[in-house]
C-alpha cells in the first residue's frame, strides 16, 4: 500500500511583488524581479507553486563602509564610487542592488544632502540594470526628506523605499504613492505588529502588492531564531488567506550576520573550533542567509560576494522539483 | 491513529479506586487520550488491555537511542512540526563519516579531528557528536578492523554503515558494548540485519528506495518484532531529501502513522565542507534525527552547529542564567563593577570581554527574565526604575569601596534616573561587549 502523501490544503498564499520597471513599463531596468507568489511552505513543491525563487540582494553604501578587512579584495577599489560599487555588485550576480544611504547621516561631518542622494540614485539607475532598493540614513526627519528625493528621481524605476516603522511610515509611505515605488515596512520580530503596521500602510492607500515586510532578524548566534519563528508564523499565516500577512519577507542578513563577533574575530583572537576569518565569516552570512531562507524568506539582502555565491547554489538545488 | 478516552476507558478496569492519581477510571482514559498521563500509573490493567492500549498511547514519534554509557545519543520523541508551536526536543547528532579504506594513521588522524572539535559558546560546548565508519572496501575484516580502531581511540558514539550482513555482525560484535547505529537495513538484507541488531541490543537504520518502500520494509522490519529504528527514505537530492523528511514528520506527528513514528537520519552529498554544512542545515531546520557529514573542517562546523542550538531552543523561554553579582578573577574592592542582563547570550558575550580585559571586575546579571538589553530596555526592564532601587540594596555595595557602575552603552538614555535612584555614579561604557578591552585599557587603566 502507498504512503499517503500529507499535503496541506491552503486557501492563501504570498502575495506577489514586482520590482523595478523596464522600457516596456516606463523604467530603464533591464529585467524586473518577482518575489513571493508562493502558495506552498517554503521549497515544499509538491504541495504549491513557488513560481519564483528567492532572491539575493547585495548590499552597497553610498559612503566607504566600515567593513572588515577581508572585503576589500572584493570591493576595495569600488567603494569610495557607489556607481562603480553597484556596477561591481551586478558582476557578482546581485539580483537586486540595496543601497544604503549611510552617508545621509545626520549626525555625520559632511552629511549628505537630500539632493545628493537623488543625483546618485539618478547615477546608479543609469549605469545598472538590475532592480534597485534604496535605505535612508535611518533617522526620521532626514529619512523622510531623502527618500522624498529619491522617490521623485527614480520615478517610473518601480524601485523600494524603506524604511517605515510603525512610528515613521507615513511620509515614506506618502513619497512611494506618488512615484508609484514600493515600501518596505519592518516591526520588530512581533507578527501582530507587523500586521498592524501593513493594515495602516494599505489604509493610507498604498496597495498591497507594492509592499514588503522586513520582519528583523537577528544574526546567527544573536536571536535569529526568534526571526525564525516569526517569519514562519507569518508564512503559515498568508498560506491560511491572512492577507496581512501575506507580503514578502526580507532579511537583513548580511548586515546581521557581519555584527557578530565570531564574523569578524582575525585569527589570533579566534576561540578553539573557529577556523580562518576568511571563510568563518562568509560562512557566518550564508548559514544566516541560508536558514532564514527556510523559514519562508523571500528576499536575503547579502553582503559578501562569496556568501552570497554559496547562498545562489544552494536555492539551485532546493529549487530542484520536489513533487510526488 | 490515536485512540478517544471513551475507546481507552473501555479497556480499563472500571473500578474508579482511584490510585492512578485521578478519581475515576473514566478521567484516568481521557488523561491518557491527551498525552497527559501514562498507562503504567493504573496497575490494574489486564495484559490483553496493556497490549491494546500501549501502541495507541505511545507518543507520535519513538525515542531512539544510540550509545551507551556516558555517551548516549537520544533521538527522535518530536511532538510539533513548528518550533514555535512548542519546542524541537532532541538536536540533530552530527556524525562525520570516515572509510575504512583509510591506513591506519589516516583513521588516527581523522578521529582526533573529530574527537577534538569543540566549540565554547555561550557557556556551553558544542561538539561532534559520532563517527559512521563506512565498509567502502567491501571486506568484512578491514570494516572489523577500522571499526575497532575508531572505538578504542574515541569514545563518541558511533554508527556502522555496511549492507553486508556478515561484515555487520563481526564489526558490531566487537563494539557490542557501544550500542552503535547500524546502517542499514535494506529490502535485500532485512531479516540478517534485524538478527544482528537484536543480538546486540543496537538502533537499526532502514532505508528505501522511496517513501513507500521505506513504509513496506518498516512493516517487514517491525513484523520481526523490532523498533528501535531509524529512517532513511534513501533519497539525497537536497529538495526531495527535504520533502521527505517533512512527509515523514508530518505523518508521524500529524496523522500518528506509526510506520513512521521513528527518528531520521539523512547523508550529505556535497563535498565541499562549506557547501556540505549548508546542505546539513536545511535538514537540521527541517526534522532530521541525524545527519552524516564528511568534513568536520571547523568554520563549517562551528556555524552550523551554532544555527542546530538555536533551533533547538525553547522558543518559550529564551535561556537564561542565574541573575546576581559574578565576580571576574581575583577581585578586590577597588574592581570595577560592569551591569548586563541575564539574558544567557548577552551575559557570556560581555563575560567573555571582561575576561579578557586580565582586570579582576564583578559583573552584575540583572534580572531581566532573560532578556537582551536592548530587549529587556524597549521592555521596561532594563531601566533605572528597576535597577536603581535594587542596586541601592545589592550585596555589591559591600564588596566594593566605590560607588560606579559601568551600563552599556546601548541604554546611555538610563544614566539619569538610575543615579538618582540608586546613589551610584553611571559611567556609559561602549555599545557593543567588542568595545570593552579598549573601553578598559582607555578609561580604567587595564
Ligand atoms: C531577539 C530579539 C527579541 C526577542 C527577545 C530575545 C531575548 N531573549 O532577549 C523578542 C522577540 C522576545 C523581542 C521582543 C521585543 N523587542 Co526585540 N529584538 C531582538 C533582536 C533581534 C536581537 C537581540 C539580541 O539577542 N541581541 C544580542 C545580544 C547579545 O545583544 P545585547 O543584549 O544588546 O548585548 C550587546 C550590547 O548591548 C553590549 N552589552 C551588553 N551588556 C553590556 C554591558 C556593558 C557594561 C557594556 C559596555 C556593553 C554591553 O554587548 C552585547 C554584544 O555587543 C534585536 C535586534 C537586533 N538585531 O539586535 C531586537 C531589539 C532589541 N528589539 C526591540 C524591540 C523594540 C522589542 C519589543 C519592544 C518589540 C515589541 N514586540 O513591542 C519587544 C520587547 C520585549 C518585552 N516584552 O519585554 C528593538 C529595541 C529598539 C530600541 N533601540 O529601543 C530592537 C533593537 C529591534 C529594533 N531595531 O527595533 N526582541
Ligand atoms: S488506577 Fe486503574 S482501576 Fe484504579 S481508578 Fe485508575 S484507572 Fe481505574
Amino acid at each position: 500500500m502507498p504512503v499517503e502523501i500529507l499535503k496541506e490544503k491552503f486557501t492563501g498564499k504570498v502575495q506577489e511583488v514586482v520590482l523595478g520597471a523596464t522600457k516596456e513599463e516606463g523604467g530603464t531596468r533591464a529585467y524586473t524581479v518577482k518575489l513571493g507568489g508562493s502558495s506552498t511552505l517554503p521549497f515544499l513543491q509538491f504541495e504549491g507553486e513557488i513560481p519564483n525563487r528567492p532572491v539575493i540582494a547585495l548590499e552597497i553604501w553610498d559612503i566607504k563602509p566600515d567593513w572588515h578587512e577581508c572585503f576589500v579584495p572584493c570591493y576595495g577599489d569600488v567603494w569610495e564610487d557607489p556607481v562603480a560599487w553597484a556596477k561591481k555588485a551586478e558582476e557578482y550576480g546581485a539580483d537586486i542592488i540595496y543601497l544604503r544611504l549611510r552617508g545621509a547621516d545626520p549626525e555625520l561631518e559632511n552629511s549628505k544632502t537630500a539632493d545628493d542622494c537623488a543625483k546618485l540614485v539618478k547615477a546608479v539607475l543609469e549605469n545598472t540594470g538590475a532592480p534597485l532598493i534604496v535605505e535612508g540614513p535611518g533617522f526620521p526627519d532626514k529619512d523622510n526628506e531623502v527618500l522624498q528625493a529619491v522617490a521623485e528621481a527614480a520615478a517610473g524605476e518601480n524601485i523600494a523605499l524603506g524604511v517605515a516603522e510603525k512610528d515613521n511610515y507615513r511620509s515614506i509611505a506618502a513619497a512611494c504613492m506618488m512615484a508609484k515605488h514600493c515600501i518596505i515596512a519592518r516591526s520588530p520580530l512581533d507578527i501582530n505588529i507587523l500586521k498592524q503596521l501593513n493594515l495602516m500602510v494599505t489604509e493610507m492607500g498604498v496597495p498591497i502588492e507594492k509592499i514588503i515586510n522586513d520582519p528583523l532578524t537577528g544574526g546567527l548566534g544573536y536571536g535569529i531564531e526568534y526571526a525564525y519563528s516569526v517569519m514562519e508564523r507569518a508564512r503559515w499565516g498568508a498560506l491560511i488567506g491572512d492577507k496581512m500577512m501575506s507580503l514578502p519577507l526580507i532579511c537583513l542578513a548580511g548586515p546581521e550576520a557581519w555584527r557578530a563577533k565570531e564574523a569578524n574575530a582575525p585569527n589570533e583572537e579566534a576561540g578553539p573550533g573557529w577556523g580562518d576569518q576568511k571563510v568563518r565569516g562568509v560562512m557566518w552570512e550564508a548559514m544566516t542567509a541560508a536558514a532564514l531562507l527556510q523559514a519562508g524568506g523571500d528576499l536575503v539582502l547579502m553582503r559578501h560576494p562569496e556568501a552570497a555565491k554559496l547562498v545562489k547554489k544552494q536555492l539551485e538545488d532546493l529549487m530542484v522539483p520536489n513533487t510526488y | 491513529m490515536g485512540l478517544t478516552g471513551l475507546e481507552i476507558f473501555k479497556q480499563l478496569p472500571k473500578t474508579n479506586c482511584g490510585e492512578c492519581g485521578v478519581p475515576t477510571c473514566l478521567a484516568f482514559a481521557m488523561a491518557l487520550a491527551s498525552g497527559k498521563a501514562t498507562l503504567s500509573q493504573c496497575p490494574y490493567v489486564s495484559d490483553a488491555a496493556r497490549e491494546a492500549l500501549e501502541s495507541a498511547t505511545a507518543p507520535p514519534m519513538r525515542l531512539v537511542k544510540v550509545g551507551a554509557g556516558d555517551n548516549v545519543l537520544e533521538i527522535g520523541d518530536e511532538q510539533v512540526i513548528f518550533r514555535h508551536d512548542k519546542t524541537f526536543f532532541h538536536p540533530t547528532g552530527i556524525f562525520i563519516e570516515l572509510d575504512d579504506t583509510l591506513s591506519a594513521d589516516e583513521i588516527a588522524a581523522k578521529v582526533d579531528e573529530i574527537s577534538g572539535f569543540v566549540v565554547e559558546r555561550v557557556g556551553e560546548q558544542y561538539v561532534i557528536d559520532g563517527v559512521a565508519v563506512k565498509n567502502a572496501s567491501g571486506n568484512a575484516d578491514s570494516f572489523k578492523k577500522a571499526v575497532e580502531a575508531v572505538a578504542d581511540r574515541t569514545n563518541k558514539v558511533l554508527a556502522l554503515l555496511t549492507e553486508d550482513p556478515a561484515a555487520m555482525e563481526a564489526a558490531a560484535s566487537a563494539v557490542a558494548d557501544r550500542k552503535p547505529l547500524l546502517y542499514a537495513a535494506t529490502a535485500d538484507n532485512y531479516e540478517k540485519m534485524v538478527e544482528v541488531a537484536k543480538k546486540i541490543g543496537a538502533p537499526l537504520a532502514v532505508r528505501g528506495n522511496d517513501l513507500n518502500s521505506l513504509a513496506e520494509l518498516v512493516d517487514k522490519v517491525v513484523g520481526l518484532g523490532y523498533k528501535e529504528l531509524v529512517l532513511d527514505s534513501g533519497e539525497r537530492q537536497t529538495s526531495k531529501v527535504l520533502a521527505d523528511l517533512t512527509q515523514m514528520r508530518r505523518l508521524s506527528i500529524k496523522k500518528r502513522f506509526r510506520t513512521f513514528g521513528y527518528p531520521t537520519i539523512a547523508f550529505t552529498t556535497e563535498e565541499d565542507a562549506v557547501g556540505e554544512a549548508l546542505q546539513a542545515q536545511v535538514y537540521v531546520s527541517k526534522f532530521a534525527s541525524i545527519v552524516v557529514m564528511k568534513n568536520a573542517s571547523e568554520p563549517a562546523l562551528l556555524t552550523l552547529l551554532t544555527w542546530r542550538r538555536n533551533i533547538y531552543t525553547d522558543p518559550q523561554k529564551p535561556i537564561a542564567v542565574q541573575p546576581g553579582v559574578y565576580a571576574i578573577g581575583d577581585v578586590t574592592p577597588d574592581s570595577p563593577v560592569y551591569i548586563t542582563t541575564n539574558f544567557s547570550l548577552t551575559y557570556y558575550t560581555v563575560a567573555t570581554e571582561v575576561e579578557a580585559t586580565r582586570l579582576p571586575s564583578y559583573l552584575i546579571a540583572f534580572d531581566t527574565d532573560g532578556l537582551s538589553v536592548m530587549t529587556a530596555w524597549a521592555g521596561g526592564k532594563f531601566v533605572g526604575e528597576e535597577i536603581g532601587p535594587w542596586l541601592k540594596d545589592s550585596d555589591i555595595n559591600e564588596k566594593v569601596s566605590h560607588k560606579k557602575l559601568i551600563i552599556p552603552g546601548g541604554v546611555a538614555a538610563i544614566k539619569g534616573k538610575l543615579e538618582d535612584l540608586s546613589g551610584w555614579e553611571v559611567i556609559v561604557g561602549p555599545r557593543e561587549a567588542s568595545g570593552i578591552t579598549s573601553f578598559a585599557k582607555l578609561r580604567l587603566g587595564a
